[in-house]
């Protein structure tokens, strides 16, 4: 029964809900909402990118790539060009759809670790482009980002709101917003797992030459799918680099890829909500391990490595596993 | 002018050699167990690291060299038996997480124990570079490449001559087949790790003389080696070094000819053109996928 | 199973929860907060920079602290990465409620830092070079290095005094190598110099011979300079000395420690660099007022940690002192208090070299703190 309705897509849907607009009642300083931010953008971002690992089966290493591509267009055409934010967020979206599709073509017919191999070349080719045109993107160090704004209304994390009579300060505002934007984010890719061509997808993760035997064109699927998670990706990098106000070439870099499919992995592939929660862990981590100054990165390998071995399936599904199978057993015995 | 052709083609075949050494360990793992394992670049730096602290202490640097490479090899095993082996129901990508994971690990307790410095190793044989044509060679970089092809011989042989050399290939092909035929592909498999692990601390050592060494000296050259291995098609000895010399000789060429700037980023490109027309890198197995 | 778990869970929530509320009690002592890439690949900036503010925190206190209250330091690793760095900068603000920030290893990281610093109205000493960072200047932000474009006018003017005009650049393509060249082609343009070849690194290269090659080869290169740090330079230099090339060489400030001269051997010796004078405190004249500061700091650095001084400590010890120093003049924390006295900083001898803030300098030294040393015999030599 709990089973049950934890599978249910619109259920999930709404415990995100009821959990996202809960949470701020645990949390007491601004710090703790702009972490909170920083996770739902972080998580929209690897929902987008579980569509692609855990519903296609394709795996990247890049996709900081189309991350950063979405934060620096933003940054570039609201700095540097006096563009809003929306009309940004969208051209750079529909720009690195468009690159998205013109690299996935080719290199989505690659197989396994060769996929993942031109993946990372992708994302390092886009990181060192960054990093080297330092008119437009202020180089290494970094550059600013305007406050992300509506067609003048302005959303700065450092202003007041107000939303239906409740004063909100900016942290507090950011954070409603990124979680309405999550709950989109992943309302649409529940959508689309749902759709025909979903379940195209996972067949073409089940095995793609089954899945070409009974008719399905699996290369439009799996581009479209790249596409899809990349525009995701840009989407969520150009909210980032709004929030932050700030951003380095880092955005797009290897390491942020890895950390991002750690994420998919570490939750749970496949699981939207299981993403989610691995996007919180690994954001929150390296917050708590500092206590052990030195031993930080040990301490995160080993959690690192020990999870992954004993939870194979993720964070989510492991737990969902044990979960039902106790209420079996406990099912088993009452009758 | 063929002097800066020379010393151009000199570089590239030093930093290449370098990442076709690496790239060898990628091989052996990945022929064994179809593992791309990240932490191949910390058994680097173990044999590096480990060597340099060594004779820091006065050890002799032949037998600082010997215990270093024993000591790569034992974690290699320790990496397979308690990382890896566990976790075989797991997917590719967790292998890879795993993998990672190890790497942060070891690089963690490599910071602890050594500290955050680089770390200078001198020159095997001479200081003064060769002169050749008006081009100059780093005396190191003969070593780097004599070690190589001894390397790379002594693996053709170990894999056609040597009954151990035979189980980790029968089992990389057919692990049920290995064990019905009464192969140990446990054990087979962790004795690929160590060997893998003793090839990489062993380039680790060869190389520090013109890298440096340090804590973190594995994640670059690490990368780099997969790179070259995933040229040259993975699980393909041949290709790993002719991965790596290319993927060496094109960085050199392109900061020569064309842009420092944009040498990592053409020698990405490459990458993209050589899967594009052979989508299993230069010399990769075709192999016939199950359905 | 699942009991253990959630009980595990549990714990594991209440030990983060405690973790970042922990604090925030206790008004008592006076927070100093520092966010420092002490592992990473900027880990040499981070590192002494970290020891030196423990040591001296803890000297302080011993001393019986400022203004009668203890200094507690709340520190972070941020990796070198500057998205780390701005959310440990919001966590020292918000969550630890610091008086005054400290830190900033890197120019990504400080910069990363700067909107939310000028937002919460906190004063913060960057520990990092760009010419950025204070210029224009920022209401909060101070900065205790020497700008990079101070190294290129000092290194250029050197050059110049030598009758060298047409020089060769190579630089590495990090924040630091990246600024540094911006500003190096930008001063030769002011003082008539050419830069007529312009080659970069990337941080994790092994070798730079073909860049080398490339500038050798270029017409009428007269000196060659180096802007970067980490291993990178010590690699430049060696291939420069396989290569034979017998131009005069310059590294930036970057190098500035005895481990690059470890590195680097024999390959430096007859190279020049900017540096502040604590490579060499023997050699100053007495009269020099920076002596007793910089004796002082590098005996005790190294009678602690038993490791070679670095400049980067010094830039962390003369901006722990600073705050110290502006603290005791406003006779508060007050963060506008502090800041305002901060301002009015004259004269402070420090290791880097002598500081005179105002409302329109943030940085508070000039070109001449860096004395050009050339690499003679192994050690560092004293030039002008």
């Amino acid at each position: 029964m709990l089973n049950r309705f934890m599978q249910s897509r619109l259920r999930g849907l709404m415990v995100l809900a009821v959990i996202l607009f809960s949470l701020p009642v645990f949390l007491s300083n601004p710090f703790h909402y702009e972490l909170a931010t920083q996770m739902a953008i972080i998580a929209g971002t690897v929902v987008g990118l579980n569509l692609l690992v855990g519903f296609a089966g394709q795996i990247s290493l890049g996709h900081a790539g189309f991350f950063g591509l979405g934060a620096y267009f933003t940054g570039i055409m609201t700095g540097h060009y006096g563009w809003s934010a929306i009309p940004a967020l969208v051209v750079g979206a529909i720009l690195v759809g468009l690159i998205a599709w013109i690299v996935g073509r080719p290199i989505l017919r690659l197989k396994g670790h060769y996929l993942s191999m031109a993946t990372l070349a992708v994302g390092f080719i886009i990181a060192i482009i960054i990093n080297n045109e330092r008119q437009l993107t202020g180089g290494p160090d970094g550059m600013p980002v305007p406050v992300f704004d509506v067609f003048g209304w302005e959303l700065s994390p450092f202003g007041t709101y107000s939303l239906f009579g409740i004063e909100l300060n900016g942290s507090e505002a950011w954070y409603l917003f990124a979680a309405a934007v999550l709950l989109v984010a992943v309302w649409l890719a529940q959508n689309l797992i749902d759709s025909p061509i979903g379940r195209a997808l996972r067949s073409v993760h089940g095995s793609e030459v089954a899945a070409r035997v009974v008719g399905v064109n699996t290369a439009r699927y799996k581009s479209l799918v790249f596409v899809i998670s990349a525009v995701y990706a840009s989407v969520m990098g150009g909210l980032y680099a709004h929030f932050q106000g700030f951003i380095t070439p880092a955005v797009a870099s290897f390491d942020f890829s890895i950390v991002l499919i750690t994420m998919v992995v570490l939750g749970g592939m496949g699981s939207t909500m299981g993403v989610i929660l691995g996007a919180v862990v690994l954001k929150l981590l390296p917050q708590i391990l500092t206590h052990f100054q030195e031993m930080e990165a040990v301490m995160f390998g080993l959690i690192l490595m020990l999870t992954m071995i004993f939870m194979p399936k993720g964070l989510l599904p492991t737990l969902q596993m044990a979960v039902s199978k106790r209420l079996k057993r406990r099912a088993g015995g009452q009758q | 002018m063929l002097s800066e052709f020379l010393q151009y083609l000199f570089t590239g075949i030093t930093i290449g050699a370098t990442y076709a050494l690496i790239a060898l360990g990628f091989t052996l793992i990945y022929n064994a167990s179809h593992v791309i394992n990240f932490a191949q670049g910390e058994f680097l730096m173990i044999g590096g690291m480990t060597t340099v602290s060594l004779t820091g202490m006065g050890v002799p640097m032949p037998l600082a060299i010997v215990l270093a490479v024993l000591l790569a090899g034992v974690f290699g095993i320790l990496l397979q038996r308690f990382a890896i082996a566990p976790a075989k129901q797991a997917d590719v990508v967790t292998l890879i997480i795993i993998t990672i994971g190890a790497s942060i690990f070891i690089r963690g307790l490599a910071q602890l124990v050594w500290g955050k410095e680089y770390h200078v190793m001198p020159n095997f044989s001479r200081d003064e570079p060769i002169r050749i044509f008006g081009a100059v060679l780093n005396s190191q970089s003969l070593w780097v490449l004599g070690v190589g092809a001894v390397l790379v011989v002594a693996l053709v042989l170990f894999f056609t001559r040597t009954l151990i050399g035979k189980a980790i290939l029968a089992t990389s092909m057919n692990k049920q087949a290995a064990r019905l035929v009464g192969i140990r592909t446990q054990l087979v498999l962790m004795l690929a790790f160590m060997v893998s692990a003793l090839l990489g601390s062993i380039a680790g050592v060869v190389v520090a003389p013109i890298t440096f060494t340090s804590y973190d000296i594995g994640i670059m050259l690490g990368l780099k080696g997969f790179v070259a291995a995933a040229i040259g098609g993975l699980g393909s000895g041949v290709g790993a070094v002719v991965g790596g010399l290319l993927l060496g000789v094109v960085e050199a060429m392109t900061a020569g000819y064309v842009s420092s700037d944009y040498k990592d980023a053409v020698a990405f490109s490459m990458i993209l053109v050589v899967l594009f027309f052979m989508p299993r890198g230069l010399f990769g197995a075709k192999v016939v996928e199950r359905v | 199973m699942l009991k253990t778990l959630l009980r595990c869970a549990g714990k594991f929530v209440a030990i983060a929860a405690a973790g970042l509320v922990m604090s925030a009690q206790a008004a008592e002592p006076i927070r100093i907060g520092s966010f420092l890439s002490v592992t990473g690949p900027a880990s040499f900036l981070g590192d002494p920079e970290l020891k030196t503010l423990q040591m001296y925190v803890d000297k302080i206190n011993k001393d019986g602290g400022v203004l009668g209250r203890p200094l507690e330091l709340v520190h972070y690793d941020d990796v070198g990465n500057a998205s780390s760095a701005r959310n440990f900068a919001s966590r020292l603000i918000r969550s630890d409620q610091v008086d005054i920030i400290v830190g900033g290893s890197t120019t990504g990281a400080t910069m990363a830092s700067v909107p939310l610093v000028e937002q919460a109205k906190i004063p913060f000493i960057s520990l990092a070079g760009a010419v950025v960072i204070t210029t224009p200047v920022k209401h909060w932000v101070f900065k205790t290095p020497q700008s990079d474009r101070m190294a290129a006018e000092r290194i250029l003017a050197d050059m110049k005094a030598r009758g060298f005009t047409r020089i060769g650049l190579i630089s590495g393509t990090g924040g630091f190598g990246s600024s540094g060249r911006t500003q190096t082609l930008e001063v030769a343009k002011n003082m008539g110099m050419e830069v007529v070849a312009d080659e970069t690194y990337s941080g994790s290269d092994t070798d730079m011979t073909a860049q080398l090659t490339n500038i050798r080869n270029t017409d009428g290169v007269q000196a060659i300079l180096n802007f970067g740090f980490g291993q990178g330079p010590a690699i430049v230099t060696r291939n420069y000395a396989q290569l034979g090339i017998k131009l005069p060489f310059y590294q930036s400030h970057g190098v500035a420690s005895d481990s690059f001269l470890k590195l680097a051997g024999k390959a430096a010796e007859g190279l020049r660099l900017p540096a502040s004078p604590l490579l060499v405190p023997d050699s100053l004249p007495d009269s020099d007022p920076q002596k007793a500061v910089v004796q002082n700091y590098k005996s005790e650095y190294e009678a602690r940690w038993n490791a070679k001084v670095s400049t980067f400590g010094g830039y962390a010890y003369d901006g722990l002192m600073l705050a110290v120093k502006a603290i005791e003049a406003a006779g508060t924390t007050d963060h506008e208090a502090v800041r305002k006295a901060l301002e009015n900083i004259h004269g402070y001898v420090g290791v880097t070299g002598e500081f005179t803030m105002g409302p329109d300098d943030h940085n508070g030294l000039d070109a001449d703190s860096f004395r050009i040393l050339e690499v003679q015999n192994g050690d560092w030599k004293l030039i002008n």
